[in-house]
């Protein structure tokens, strides 16, 4: 059984014009001690799909979802004070603005002892000796003199190893960073995700990344789901994905990559921009911006293959050998029919 | 190759002074300490390094918003006089352009497009009719990729990317030579980043336009920069050609930047250079050379003086002692 199972997770936000989907039918499927990453860009709805697993999105929001289970327990059926239990003691998450996410009027030992005490209990002495664990554990030195700091005495990447303190001190066993070091400067930022791997690899929890940065992703997770627009348009593992994007929205991402563009005169890139809640096309989200996009994708919105182990929402997945051979249709051929448009739920198959 | 530089910077130097409460002495922040570099047309120029090394300062410099402390700027043969609060003439701030990182916050939101567009000329070239400068702005708004219809739309009405090619525009109302770009790519996501960027290409090459390109991202810079200068703590550490500097970095930050930086490719797992701790407080440099407290090579000579930039060869400068360990260690290493 998965740690976290999520399927078909939507999320719509009530807005002066009407409900806006901000994410459409995310699956997720993490087992413990896995590292996976979920990328995308701004409007990706990558956070919104993880704050709404925490339950930590405001009334306007909308959550729904086929299955969201957290270790067997429904959290949907769960009342709040049953949910809160989990949230923050069995399953936490740290923010992308360390400074901003430390309440600046309280020292930062009082807001460790705080999730201390609210999950875990125990004297005042021993709670003490636990934030000091925790600080020495996330690599601040001098833990004594620190535990005594306020949030402004401290650098970005300190605030953000308080709060990775924090967010580990009722062990989780599921930690979701979102764009924890995209604040931070580079040598800071390999400091912060050297710290996360080895305290994942210490305490066998799963850790789901939140970042937009492929670099990132390359360097620290193992699966990968890539959203657009709300929608999750691949999951691969990581050496695949690189190697053999399934979407074409992938593939432009990853060659639009500076790195990645080799001796040519001009970045290759994806034309347009991603589209926001007034301007969704018709059909399949991307297809503005497709270089492979046909008749039947402006029409028709794409459902993942039932049989395909990254689920790519799109009629013509790239065609690569390493992943098993796609669907019939070839963009050549549109009316070949969409293998899967009369299966609304998709069943979960893992790579 | 005998070119003429556009710009030239002799050991540019900008401090600060902070007063400081009743109860602490005033102090003086290095901000920026003795750059020295030229930048010739159709060139880039990439000035990398961490926050509050100084980049954002050097830019302010070089577009005379303030003045140098001390040292020599020259632009365009034009040395810029260095007192305090005299404005530099109108022509130099004509050929030396900004644009900067938050295309969100540095576009007035109560202006159109052509309004700002045509601003720099109703200041600057007086004797140009309201049709001219109308005409003028339509063209610039073709070039840098946007439509004629948006000139009378509000930058509230456009996305990241869109208006990065407004700030472009205005840019180059006033056909600069020099356009310093603070960050210009940072804000925007990846798939815009790659579109801004070839704009910028396009442009230079049409214009002969020289680039200064201050960024934290180094797989930008390795792409679009011809020299490169390294930057830690207000002082430039390792200056070169970007090729050169980025197959082989010689000084200790480099090479611990470099290897920190992520790189999009699951198969390349590299043995990182610990880099330890933080950039030390402005207020309380350390004695010596400033990346000693981090510095894995650092021996108690490196505590005893602020070693000078060094030519190692014709082109490539280095401020570190250990140069020849360091870049050794990094030979065997990469």
């Amino acid at each position: 059984m998965a740690l976290l199972d999520i399927e078909g997770l939507s999320v719509r936000f009530k807005t002066s014009s009407g409900l806006f989907a901000a994410v459409e039918n995310v699956d997720i499927n993490v087992d413990r001690g896995e590292v996976w990453s979920i990328v995308g860009e701004s409007g990706s709805g990558k956070s919104v799909s993880m704050l709404a697993t925490m339950g930590l999105l405001p009334w306007t929001a909308q959550v729904t979802a086929d299955k969201m289970a957290f270790d067997g327990q429904d959290l949907q059926q769960l009342s709040s004070r049953q949910r809160r239990r989990i949230v923050g003691g069995e399953m936490s998450m740290i923010f992308q603005e360390p400074m901003s996410s430390l309440n600046p009027c309280f020292t930062v030992g009082t807001q460790i002892d705080e999730m201390i005490k609210q999950h875990l209990g125990g004297s005042r002495k021993e709670r003490h000796e636990r934030a000091l664990d925790l600080l020495a554990q996330v690599g601040i030195p001098d833990p004594a003199r620190r535990i005594k700091a306020y949030p402004h005495q401290l650098s970005g990447g300190m605030s953000q190893r308080v709060m990775i303190a924090m967010a580990i001190s009722c062990n989780p066993r599921l930690l979701i960073a979102d764009e924890p070091t995209t604040a931070l400067d580079v040598t800071i930022q390999a400091q912060i995700l050297e710290l996360l791997l080895k305290l994942q690899e210490d305490t066998g929890m799963a850790l789901i990344l939140i970042t937009h940065d492929m670099g990132v992703v390359a360097e620290t997770a193992k699966h990968v789901v890539v959203q657009y627009a709300g929608r999750q348009v691949e999951k691969q593992d990581v050496k695949s994905l690189f190697a053999h994007p399934r979407h074409p929205y992938t593939e432009a991402l990853l060659s639009a990559l500076p790195e990645r563009a080799g001796d040519q005169d001009r970045l290759p890139t994806i034309p347009g921009v991603v589209p926001g809640q007034h301007d969704r096309p018709s059909g399949c989200l991307f297809n503005p911006r497709c270089q492979y996009a046909t008749e039947h994708c402006r029409e028709v919105e794409p459902v993942a293959a039932p049989d395909d182990p990254a689920s790519t929402l799109c009629h013509y997945p790239l065609d690569h050998p390493a992943v098993g051979t796609p669907p019939s249709a070839t963009p050549q051929d549109p009316l070949a029919s969409n293998p899967s448009s009369h299966n609304p739920s998709r069943p979960e198959v893992r790579p | 190759m005998s070119r003429d530089a556009v710009l030239s910077a002799v050991n540019l130097t900008r401090h600060y002074q902070i007063k400081g409460s009743p109860f602490s002495k005033p102090a003086t922040v290095k901000a920026l300490n003795e750059a020295t570099f030229e930048l010739y047309p159709g060139q880039t120029l990439a000035v990398v390094g961490e926050s509050g090394c100084g980049k954002s300062t050097l830019a302010r410099v070089l577009t005379m918003i303030e003045p140098p402390t001390s040292g020599q700027l020259t632009i365009s043969g034009h040395q810029v006089s260095l007192k305090e609060g005299q404005r530099p003439p109108a022509a130099l701030r004509r050929e030396v352009q900004i644009i900067f990182q938050n295309p969100y916050g540095s576009l007035n939101p109560r202006k159109t497009v052509a309004t700002m567009l045509e601003e720099p000329l109703k200041l600057n070239r007086k004797e140009m009719s309201a049709a001219e400068r109308r005409q003028a702005a339509l063209e610039m708004i073709a070039k840098v990729g946007l439509r004629p219809e948006h000139a009378d739309r509000y930058p509230h009405m456009f996305s990241g990317g869109q208006r990065q090619r407004i700030a472009i525009a205005r840019a180059l109302m006033l056909n600069p030579k020099i356009l310093v770009l603070d960050e210009p790519v940072s804000a925007l996501d990846l798939s815009i980043q790659a579109q801004v960027l070839n704009l910028l290409a396009d442009l230079q090459e049409e214009f002969g336009l020289a680039y200064v390109f201050i960024s934290h991202d180094l797989s930008v810079v390795r792409r679009i920069a011809d020299d490169v200068i390294v930057m830690y703590f207000g002082q430039p550490v390792e200056t070169g050609p970007a090729e050169e500097v980025f197959t082989t970095p010689r000084h200790p930050y480099t090479q611990a930047l470099f290897s920190a930086t992520p790189v999009a490719d699951p198969n390349r797992r590299r043995e990182r250079v610990h880099l330890k701790g933080e950039p030390p407080s402005p207020l309380a440099p350390p004695p010596g050379c400033p990346f000693a407290p981090r510095c894995h090579l650092a021996t108690k000579e490196c505590t005893r003086l602020d070693p000078p930039l060094e030519h190692v060869n014709e082109r490539v400068a280095v401020a570190c002692i250990h140069v020849d360990q360091a870049a050794a260690r990094y030979a065997v290493a990469g």
